[in-house]
């Protein structure tokens, strides 16, 4: 399904817009128009009670075009990618892929982060842009170290214990073929339309 | 049978025991794994939340490896994120000629192609139930898991969404299945399919260790000696994890976590080095020591060898319950 039937159904209104904008960014069909406001998902959702919108309110604020409030919330930084609102949904609507396009449209937006989780993203890509691959040790490091320095202590004898029992790398690992794979990240980034 | 192997990141590392023992067990069972070479991480749940093409072209990268390196059409994923990564760009890619066209236009940028539907992926669970089968296990047993008391741990991914449906989405089975084919006693975990928190540890430490509590408490209430888990990001949460939960919540729980082809790999009689055993945080030693699993070696049974120049006390031969 395209966006193309999605405006031909629904015609495009201020408050439309910014659920169109959503399901557009949105891979496969995901029609937030036809959410029943059931709350199957937020009572699916292991992290609803730390949200500051259950999914079924954002879907709520989403369709009232407040987009505003959508961005700046925490929710869809809160989901652990389940997906326990996805299979569990009546209407079929794909909640957890709406979570990660929040989530795209609220950097590309440039909001504020809600949370430590968008950093924790940037570092973990950072270093699979640089490398090809994750690294741990350093993604921990870095964000511990930036945003909770004293939790850095709490965790020691975890990274030690890791580390004694060798399931830690000391240095980031790099492919062979990084070029190729920094171009191909080039080119998909230059292609990316985010609506 | 042969396979494409595609480890991923944690299993170079952190979850290498689980890599190590998926090999170990692949080559009584007949199993050919030929690893996708030079492939890149998957992106997690990271990459997507950040872009959405440059994810799918990191997958689709994989994906074109894979037909490169070994050309069977079958890659076999233990990891259930990069599973997940694979399926979902496999499945989208399928789905939308437009997008498909972008990512290879990607690609194209690193001078590789991915044909959709060219590469069926697959978690290592689903092979081994599905096409080796728990008639084929069974006859591999050599000392059956007898007396241990398994809490069999699927998390997410494997169930749900389901780009690949193998097993049910709220309540799985194949995992029970397969423990209880090589002897275990699989208790009653209603928790089997909740998610191990994820990356929450590090957003929301609180969250993070009380969804880590509510598993691992569960697990030792229904009186479990061990979690059995198939996902590298479900071991790390409850194992390495575990003693930050205990300090945070003024517990002192003890349940080792182990990967389910180290069981395999136990109950095959396999040595526990050769397995990766004793590299988890929570130690497995006395909750194998019930079946006479001890990292000395020994095969089929409680230890046959004494040291002669042991001067310490004797101690009692491990209970072995028939």
């Amino acid at each position: 399904m395209t966006s193309a039937t999605a405006e031909a159904s629904h015609p495009v209104t201020v408050e439309k817009k910014f659920m169109q904008q959503v399901m557009v960014n949105t891979p496969g069909e995901t029609h937030l128009e036809m959410c029943i406001q059931c709350g199957s998902c937020g009572g699916s959702c292991p992290s609803a009670a730390e949200m500051d919108h259950t999914p079924r309110s954002l879907i709520a604020l989403i369709r009232a075009g407040n987009f505003e409030e959508v961005l700046s919330s925490n929710t869809p930084w809160y989901c652990v990618s389940c997906y326990y609102c996805t299979v569990r949904c009546p209407q079929e609507i794909h909640i957890t892929d709406v979570m990660y396009t929040l989530k795209r449209m609220a950097v590309h937006a440039g909001i504020k982060d809600p949370c430590a989780a968008p950093d924790f993203s940037k570092t973990f890509v950072s270093w699979v842009e640089n490398y090809g691959r994750a690294f741990e040790l350093g993604l921990m490091s870095m964000f511990r170290l930036r945003h909770d320095p004293l939790g850095v202590l709490r965790i020691t004898d975890m990274a030690v214990g890791m580390v004694s029992k060798g399931r830690m790398d000391l240095a980031p690992k790099s492919i062979k073929g990084l070029k190729s794979l920094k171009a191909i990240i080039a080119r998909a980034k230059a292609l990316e339309v985010v609506a | 049978m042969k396979y494409g192997y595609f480890p991923g990141c944690s299993l170079e590392r952190n979850a290498a025991a689980y890599d190590k023992s998926a090999r170990a067990v692949a080559e009584p069972l007949g199993m050919e794994f030929v690893e996708v070479e030079d492939w890149n991480c998957c992106g997690a749940t990271e990459y997507i939340s950040l872009n959405l093409l440059a994810s799918y072209a990191l997958s689709a990268r994989n994906l074109a490896q894979a037909v490169r390196t070994d050309g069977l059409g079958e890659l076999v994923a233990p990891c259930s994120a990069c599973y997940l990564n694979l399926t979902k760009c496999d499945k989208s890619m399928r789905e939308s000629p437009s997008l498909a066209a972008k990512v290879n236009e990607a690609l194209a940028a690193g001078g590789l192609s991915y044909k959709p539907g060219s590469m069926r992926v697959r978690h290592l669970l689903d092979v081994i139930v599905n096409d080796i089968g728990f008639e084929a296990l069974r006859a591999k047993v050599t000392r059956p898991l007898t007396g241990l008391k398994v809490a069999p741990f699927y998390g997410c991914f494997v169930a749900r969404p389901g780009y690949v449906q193998f097993d049910d989405t709220e309540f799985p089975v194949t995992l029970d299945r397969l423990l209880q084919a090589l002897g275990a006693e699989v208790v009653d975990f209603p928790l089997k399919a909740q998610c191990c928190g994820g990356h929450m540890t590090q957003i929301s430490e609180g969250m993070g260790l009380e969804m880590i509590r509510r598993l691992v408490k569960t697990a030792d209430d229904r009186g479990a000696d061990l979690i059995v888990t198939i996902c590298p990001m479900c071991q790390l949460n409850l194992d390495a994890f575990q003693g930050a939960m205990n300090r945070h919540f003024g517990l002192n729980l003890h349940v080792p976590v182990l990967y389910f082809t180290q069981m395999m790999g136990l109950a095959f009689g396999l040595d526990q080095a050769a397995l990766g055993i004793g590299s988890e945080l929570v130690s497995s030693r006395a909750a194998l020591a019930a079946i006479g699993a001890t990292p000395e070696g020994e095969a089929g049974g409680p230890p046959k060898r004494v040291k002669k120049d042991d001067k310490a006390l004797p101690m009692p031969a491990p209970l072995v319950r028939a």
